[in-house]
């Protein structure tokens, strides 16, 4: 493969970049193929509006040699779950040298895999539900049962389970008895060879994006979830027309206040850049929850971001080009 | 002031029967089941690339240069007249004798499965089914709010003394069957073929109960030995309705199909067809029409026919060389499709992800009821890849099997938990 020479199409006109090519990467292999080229097309069609000329690709076969023959000044990565979210993708555009918008890679995975996240937020001291990571094989080799009881006798109940890595809460689903613990861990083994089973903390369900500015990053306001059926699940967050999403969260002024600093906390303590998405438990008492951050949060007509960014009175197409140009500033 | 939104803002406007058109979290793999890098058996397209596309292109190109005001305009809504003989030509093969002017064409055999559903059916109505049965079918009998009755089927098919006890056990309860839908030969999704003696059986129950058969027959034409099966309807005028397409002998895309059936409903059914399309397209009718009359058809049929024996033996083989034991599936003697079942205690639903994660996709059996049952099946089709990949696609599959058995192994046979929405892909997933 031949590292593209770096002629910058990028004309600079006064101050402001024109940008001659970007391209925005969207699909890939991962379940969440669906989302991301939705998300993909969404984000293009924002940009198009705008007369960036952009051009919408796959990770695929043909990447490496489309980035050669044609390197774009920048890549806007819309590839959600593996690879989109665990760095690799930055990786390789790293070594491609073809800048792009987002985390770097090294942060990505750190934010990818939930239980390390947790940590590095609980250090930056935002409380985080008490919970374990466990391997399939683990089962194996202790024994299902004697680890399913421990779990349930010190984490206590109710619990959520969901896979270490992954996106769309595919595989993740809440266990209110002890003996649904099980088929909750099987499905999600059915998504990924580990699992963090968390207290499941009762609460408010909100997201707070956050995007990077010239005075740091910003958080825009939060999205409450309701969901008819507790959690926000793949199907609650794809499909079902009855989960609804208040903007902003109906919070005290001061748990969203807290709400908002855990997620710039989490952003910048992650060493995120430009935008993340985290999603928050916020309790009766007003507190806060981490649960996890989103690399390349979902941009589908449904999605978080984009409702916080029309809360926040903003455009994405406008915001996504600002991304864009800060790259080059 | 905060805003509320929902997810769909149009959730309180659908009407009832739109309630079960949701995608599952299994219908967003198939995203993914279509990419190169992953071996689809979970398609069900028909091979068209074996078609000689190029003679095909100028037989169109002339039937425009020559009778484009007639291709390219409205038609009756019963179909073009000269092409509905040619139809009855076709059923000949299988033994059926039939005046044209009780064809109808529609848009696949899919609208004519539409049409009956529409014309014979009021909600809560029971309609029987086999169990496992078309997926497309039981979407139509569930948009018109049907209550399917799944019917046991074996390796012989519908087995006549289940249709007898279900019929039975429904009247006692009082119920209305409005008919029973049937995929007599190669069936989709088990590859299973109706038996000859068995067909005599279903007709004499079907008029000792006075009900109504729907015979679906697009793969009759494609088997593997022999002479075509009888079809019902050969054997039985009155009380079948025979639905028929070109999709699998032609070419899917057409989108040409028809109904066969008594006089009256006939009559209705035209009707039912005009207010939902109008007309079928002329054009792809013309088509039809001009292919069948210049193009030797029956000799393409034939290697159709030789293209899927091909890679139904590719399947098999690599089947029976590689499934861990416990696993059972049937060997179909035509059409597209092998139903597998896994080993007590796997539940394909669960395990699709994981097969898609080794790059290999199926379609999970609980598609194929409309009860839930099905867990431990699925459908895997040998139509579309070539033998290479096909053989490729077992291999991965029979290794996910095997992580599966393990899995089972550590924490016992547990399904996974439910989850509601279809879970199979639409017709262009290969
Ligand atoms: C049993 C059965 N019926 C009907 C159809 C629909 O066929 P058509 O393309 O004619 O609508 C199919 C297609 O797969 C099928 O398998």
């Amino acid at each position: 493969m031949m590292v593209p020479s770096r002629t910058r199409m990028i004309r600079t006109e006064g101050t402001a970049v024109e940008f001659a090519h970007v391209v925005v990467l969207a699909g890939g292999l991962s379940y969440e193929r669906e989302v991301s080229l939705r998300s993909g097309r969404r984000v293009a069609d924002a940009l198009r509006a705008l007369d960036i000329p952009v051009e919408l690709r796959d990770a695929d076969a043909h990447l490496l040699d489309r980035l050669a023959a044609d390197p774009p000044d920048v890549v806007f990565p819309v590839l959600h779950g593996a690879m989109g979210e665990d760095g690799a993708i930055r990786d390789i555009l790293e070594l491609v040298g073809i800048p792009y918008i987002g985390a770097r890679p090294d942060a990505c995975r750190v934010a990818w895999d939930k239980p390390t996240a947790k940590s590095v937020v609980a250090h930056a001291g935002i409380r985080t539900p008490a919970s374990v990571a466990l391997p399939k094989e683990l089962f194996h080799d202790l024994g299902a049962a004697a680890v399913l009881d421990l779990i349930v006798s010190r984490l206590g109940l109710p619990l959520f389970v969901k896979p270490t890595r992954g996106g769309s809460a595919l595989g993740a689903s809440a266990v209110h008895k002890a003996e649904d613990l099980t088929a909750a861990l099987v499905s999600c083994f059915a998504y990924g060879d580990a699992a963090l089973v968390e207290h499941y903390v009762d609460g408010t369900e909100v997201a707070v994006s956050v995007i990077d500015g010239p005075n740091g990053p910003r958080a825009l306001p939060a999205v409450e979830i309701v969901t008819p059926n507790g959690r926000y699940d793949y199907t609650a967050r794809y499909d079902a027309g009855d989960t609804e999403f208040v903007t902003p969260a109906r919070l005290s002024p001061e748990a969203a206040e807290r709400a908002t600093a855990a997620a710039l906390t989490a952003h910048r303590a992650l060493g995120l850049r430009d935008l993340s998405r985290t999603d928050l438990i916020v309790d009766a008492e007003g507190e806060v929850h981490f649960l996890e951050v989103n690399v390349a949060p979902g941009m589908t007509e449904t999605s978080l971001l984009p409702r916080a960014v029309a809360a926040a009175g903003l455009s994405l197409g406008p915001l996504c080009e600002t991304l864009l140009r800060r790259r080059f500033t | 002031m905060e805003q509320h939104s929902r997810s769909d803002a149009y959730t309180d406007l659908y009407a009832d029967r739109a309630a079960g058109m949701v995608p599952s979290e299994i219908r967003a793999l198939f995203a993914v089941a279509s990419r190169p890098e992953v071996v689809s058996l979970a398609g069900g397209m028909p091979y068209v690339s074996a078609l000689p596309l190029d003679e095909f292109g100028g037989m169109v190109g002339d039937l425009i240069a020559r009778n484009g005001a007639e291709a390219l305009q409205y038609a009756s809504a019963q179909g073009d007249p000269r092409l509905r003989e040619q139809i009855c030509d076709v059923m000949a093969l299988e033994g059926i004798q039939a005046c044209a002017d009780d064809v109808i064409v529609t848009v696949g055999a899919q609208q004519a499965l539409d049409l009956v559903t529409r014309i014979f059916v009021n909600p809560g109505d029971v309609i029987l089914a086999e169990g496992p049965s078309y997926v497309g079918a039981l979407g139509t009998f569930a948009s018109y709010q049907a209550d399917v009755v799944h019917v046991a089927m074996d390796e012989g098919g519908l087995v006549p003394e289940a249709l007898e006890e279900t019929l039975g056990r429904l009247r006692r309860e009082g119920r209305t069957v409005k008919f029973l839908y049937t995929v007599p030969t190669f069936q989709n999704p088990a590859g299973v073929t109706l038996t000859a003696d068995r067909r005599t059986r279903l007709l004499e129950i079907a008029a000792e109960h006075d009900i109504l058969i729907i015979e679906d027959n697009p793969y009759g034409l494609l088997g593997f030995d022999g002479e075509p099966m009888r079809a019902l309807r050969a054997d039985e005028s009155e009380r079948v309705i025979y639905l028929g397409t070109f999709s699998k002998t032609i070419a899917s895309g057409l989108r040409v199909g028809w109904a066969l059936a008594p006089h009256a409903v006939r009559a209705k059914l035209v009707l039912a067809a005009e207010s939902a399309v109008l007309c079928h397209s002329s054009f792809s009718q013309l088509a039809v029409r001009e292919y069948l009359a210049t193009q030797p058809w029956r000799e393409q049929i034939k290697e159709f026919r030789l293209l899927y024996r091909e890679r139904r033996d590719a399947m098999l083989d690599a089947l029976e060389t590689l499934m861990p034991e416990g696993c059972t599936w049937t060997r179909p003697a035509g059409g597209f499709f092998v139903w597998l079942t896994l080993p007590e205690g796997l539940d394909a639903k669960a395990m699709a992800p994981r097969a898609i994660s080794e790059r290999v996709a199926y379609v999970p059996g609980t598609g194929f009821y409309a009860d839930g049952s099905g867990r431990r099946d699925m459908r895997i089709s040998y139509c579309y890849p070539e033998p290479d990949r096909i053989r490729e696609g077992v291999r991965r599959l029979a290794g996910v099997i095997e992580s599966e058995l393990r899995t089972r192994d550590t924490f016992g046979g547990v399904g996974h938990r439910g989850s509601p929405g279809v879970d199979t892909p639409g017709p262009e997933v290969v």
